[in-house]
């Protein structure tokens, strides 16, 4: 019987198309529509699984950013984790957080949570860096299975199926482990309205980085951020004499 | 509305109403159209047909959850 530790965030929904502010300062995010990161859904579908077939006895969702991250929250106790815990960033602090950061907290964490698997989503969708398990996993110094496409109970700990360049790879790893759900892990379930009235009474516990012992000085500035290249237009040749000569005159043949 | 099917009826029209929220094409469309089907069927008294109607209800919820997940899928699946 083991603790689940998953560590979600809250970010844009993946419909809504973003925006620069003109300032190029950051992404509007006032008045945008915010979801669960899809992957950190998955993440918590696996340790919601986990429970229903016994291998875990308890599912702790964590989630760093300002007090609407209490919104996840819910939704994740909704979809069937049993308690939260809410680490409050807000403000400038939360823009420059980082992975490390977090990674820090969720290290921090799942010691005090005596938790024995950490799972996480791959990546966020807004900022897509891909570091949160990896650093995790080297703070504790657990092993690490990322990308997971296929999590298995062996008898000494996890066998992880892992989605890597043209193929998949089998790990076995020892428990504790810390895991990070790829897209074709599972399919999250929707979490249903009477779920979600019975979240709201599920006990969601506040603290702060500084609570912790987590140091989230900024260690990165932003310096701007920019709307990627906008496609050029194409044109449509007439005849593929044309076409060859047009790619004969731009070296591509 | 025969007395018995009162609650599962009220609870499918709030649970897809929910689903709705999300609906690509707005949520106020959405609205609309639910409520004209169950306004369109609300002097239906046949309790077996009833019954049918909300099993064809919750099929629909359904549908919509697996159209949402397909579409979330697809839009993660491009971009990474």
């Amino acid at each position: 019987m083991s603790r689940v530790l998953v560590g979600v965030k809250r970010v844009i929904d993946y419909a809504v198309k973003v925006r620069v502010k003109p300032d190029k300062s950051g992404v509007v995010v006032d008045g945008v529509k915010h979801s669960m990161n899809p992957f950190d859904e998955i993440a918590v579908e696996e340790a919601v699984r986990l429970k229903e077939k016994k291998i875990a006895s308890e599912v702790i969702a964590v989630s760093c950013g300002p007090a609407q991250a209490q919104e996840t929250l819910r939704t994740a106790l909704a979809m069937g984790a049993d308690r939260a815990i809410h680490v409050e960033v807000a403000g400038a602090e939360y823009e420059t957080l980082q992975p490390l950061h977090v990674a820090k907290i969720l290290a921090k964490l799942s010691k005090d949570e005596k938790a024995d698997l950490v799972i996480v989503g791959k990546q966020a969708i807004d900022d897509d860096s891909n570091q949160t398990a990896q650093m995790t996993a080297a703070l504790l110094d657990w092993p690490q299975g990322t990308f997971a496409s296929k999590v298995e109970k062996s008898d000494a700990g996890l066998t992880i199926t892992r989605e890597i360049d043209g193929g998949l790879e089998v790990i076995k790893t020892k428990l504790p482990a810390v895991v990070s759900a790829d897209l074709r892990l599972n399919e999250p379930r929707y979490a249903t309205l009477p779920n979600i009235m019975k979240a709201k009474k599920k006990p969601l516990k506040k603290v702060t980085a500084k609570d912790l012992g987590v140091d989230i000085a900024p260690r990165i500035k932003i310096v701007s951020v920019e709307d990627p290249p906008v496609r050029q237009a194409g044109s449509i040749v007439p005849d593929v004499d044309t076409l060859v000569a047009k790619l004969k005159e731009k070296g591509h043949v | 509305m025969s007395q018995p099917h009162r609650r599962s009826v009220l609870n499918l029209y709030k649970t897809l109403l929910y689903l709705g929220r999300e609906w690509p094409q707005g949520y106020d469309l959405f609205r609309k159209r639910l409520h004209k089907v169950f306004t369109k069927n609300s002097e239906e008294t046949n309790p077996e047909k009833i019954k049918m109607m909300i099993k064809h209800g919750e099929f629909v919820g359904k549908e919509i959850e697996a159209l949402y997940k397909l579409k979330k899928y697809r839009a993660m699946k491009r971009s990474t």
